[in-house]
């Protein structure tokens, strides 16, 4: 119920604008839209590159850190234990700056006031594993995000920012994601832009890569001009993808190519 | 208010170059942008480059492209279906034609939102390459 009040709000802020959603039934995750052997790649935790940034996950969680000399561990315990279904959850509303923060940010909040070091890059390769090590932790658990009512009016501009037109293209993410899913851009099949499966594997990056990277490439596209890492528009988005794709489940470390 | 012929001279942001000015009668642009004649073998290999970005929507007879998009008609007999002032406007701005196209507006600076610092107040293709494409694609008679 308070999710639907979420929904609500963000349909009422967001007005005329809007393309038809995609009905429940039809959503899709990017994984269907893949070749089998791609599909093979991520099930199989032996083939799936993003595996390995799990496993360097694990030993940076039990690394004690920072002036507070502590690990993650030292608070959170096993993190296959305290970490089971807290993905499903991001972005989520935090009390401390009473915006939402995804789960980078959330991390880099822990490692800031508990563990009192600094703040990791976003995309280094121990932000991702940890973030790749929490999120793994919910594979194949539904997604929730926006439950919180607090988070309406941010999942209400993260929806405004998707169906705006923007960039020397003067397109709007909706104009691919929601009117042509179905459909290819040159080779790459669009699909309907669910993050389910980040931080993800993405065989051109040869890398791990997180949500806000994946925006960032899709807003370059468009040749608009790609906001920050952590700008609060692509947390927005963010929310606003994830609130979207509630009752998916989540695949992370998946692999896109 | 397309119908009407009228003079644009787009405004030109500080900085960037200025658009030609170009008329619209009807549904056409009939006037070329450019003194020159546009190139046809030019206009084809502009079109199947994957950086002017028409085959990422398009498809066509490119044989030798392997990825050709899949959201908008295929050009193949585009000279049948259009002339060539047709051909131009479609180009130059197609919103003009269909305010809720997805095809960019090639020449055009203005009315847009949040472009990256790279292309701001640049049109994407140049006056020239528009005439080329142009002049390639009247040449698609199926
Ligand atoms: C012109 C078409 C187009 C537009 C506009 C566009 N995208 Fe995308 N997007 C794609 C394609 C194609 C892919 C598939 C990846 C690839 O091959 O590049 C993709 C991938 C994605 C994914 C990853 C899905 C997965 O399964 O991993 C997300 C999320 C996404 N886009 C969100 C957005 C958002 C948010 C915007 C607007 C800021 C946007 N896109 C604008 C074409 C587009
Ligand atoms: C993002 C998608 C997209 C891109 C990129 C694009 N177009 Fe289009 N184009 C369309 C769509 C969709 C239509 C259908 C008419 C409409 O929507 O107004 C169209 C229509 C056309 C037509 C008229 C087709 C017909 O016979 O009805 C021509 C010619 C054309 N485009 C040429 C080009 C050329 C040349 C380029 C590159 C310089 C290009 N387009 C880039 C989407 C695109």
């Amino acid at each position: 119920m308070r999710f639907l009040g979420a929904i609500a709000a963000a349909l009422l802020v967001a007005g005329a604008v809007g393309a038809a959603e995609i009905p429940q039934a039809d959503r899709r995750s990017g994984y269907s839209f893949m070749k089998p052997d791609t599909k093979t790649m991520q099930d199989d935790d032996t083939a799936n590159p993003g595996m390995l940034w799990v496993l360097d996950g694990e030993t940076l969680w039990n690394r004690k850190v920072g002036s507070a000399g502590k690990a993650c561990a030292d608070c959170h315990g096993n993190a296959r234990n305290s970490m089971k279904g807290v993905a499903i959850s991001y972005p989520a509303f935090d009390k401390a700056t009473g915006r939402p923060i995804d789960l980078e940010q959330r991390i880099n909040s822990c490692r800031t006031n508990h563990q009192q070091a600094t703040p990791l890059p976003f995309e280094s390769r121990e932000l991702l594993a940890l973030t790749a090590l929490v999120a793994r932790q919910s594979q194949g658990a539904s997604i929730e995000t926006g439950a919180d009512p607090q988070l309406a009016p941010f999942i209400a501009k993260g929806r405004e920012l998707y169906m705006q037109r923007q960039g020397q293209f003067n397109l709007a993410c909706a104009n691919c994601h929601d009117d042509n899913w179905d459909k290819r851009l040159a080779g790459a099949a669009i699909t309907q832009g669910h993050p389910t499966g980040y931080p993800l594997y993405r065989l051109e990056w040869q890398s791990l890569g997180s949500l806000q990277r994946r925006l960032r490439a899709c807003i370059t596209g468009i040749r608009a001009q790609a906001y920050d890492y952590g700008a609060p528009e692509l947390v927005e988005l963010e929310l606003y993808l994830m609130s979207r794709a509630r009752g998916m489940p989540l695949e992370a470390p998946g692999v896109r190519p | 208010m397309w119908l009407a012929a009228a003079l644009l001279t787009p405004p030109a942001p500080a900085g960037a170059q200025a658009l030609q000015p170009y008329a619209v009668v009807g549904d056409a642009i009939p006037e070329p942008l450019t003194n020159a004649r546009g190139d046809i073998s030019r206009g084809r290999a502009l079109v199947v480059e994957r950086s002017s970005t028409c085959i990422l929507c398009h498809s066509g007879p490119f044989p030798e492209q392997k990825f050709q998009g899949d959201l908008a008609p295929d050009l193949s007999g585009s000279g049948n279906r259009w002339s060539e002032g047709q051909l131009r406007l479609r180009l130059v701005d197609a919103s003009r034609l269909n305010a809720a196209t997805i095809m960019p507006s090639y020449y055009r600076v203005d009315g847009l939102t949040r472009v990256g610092a790279l292309w701001r107040g640049k049109p994407i293709l140049s006056a020239e390459q528009i005439e080329d494409i142009v002049a390639y694609l009247v040449t698609l008679r199926e």
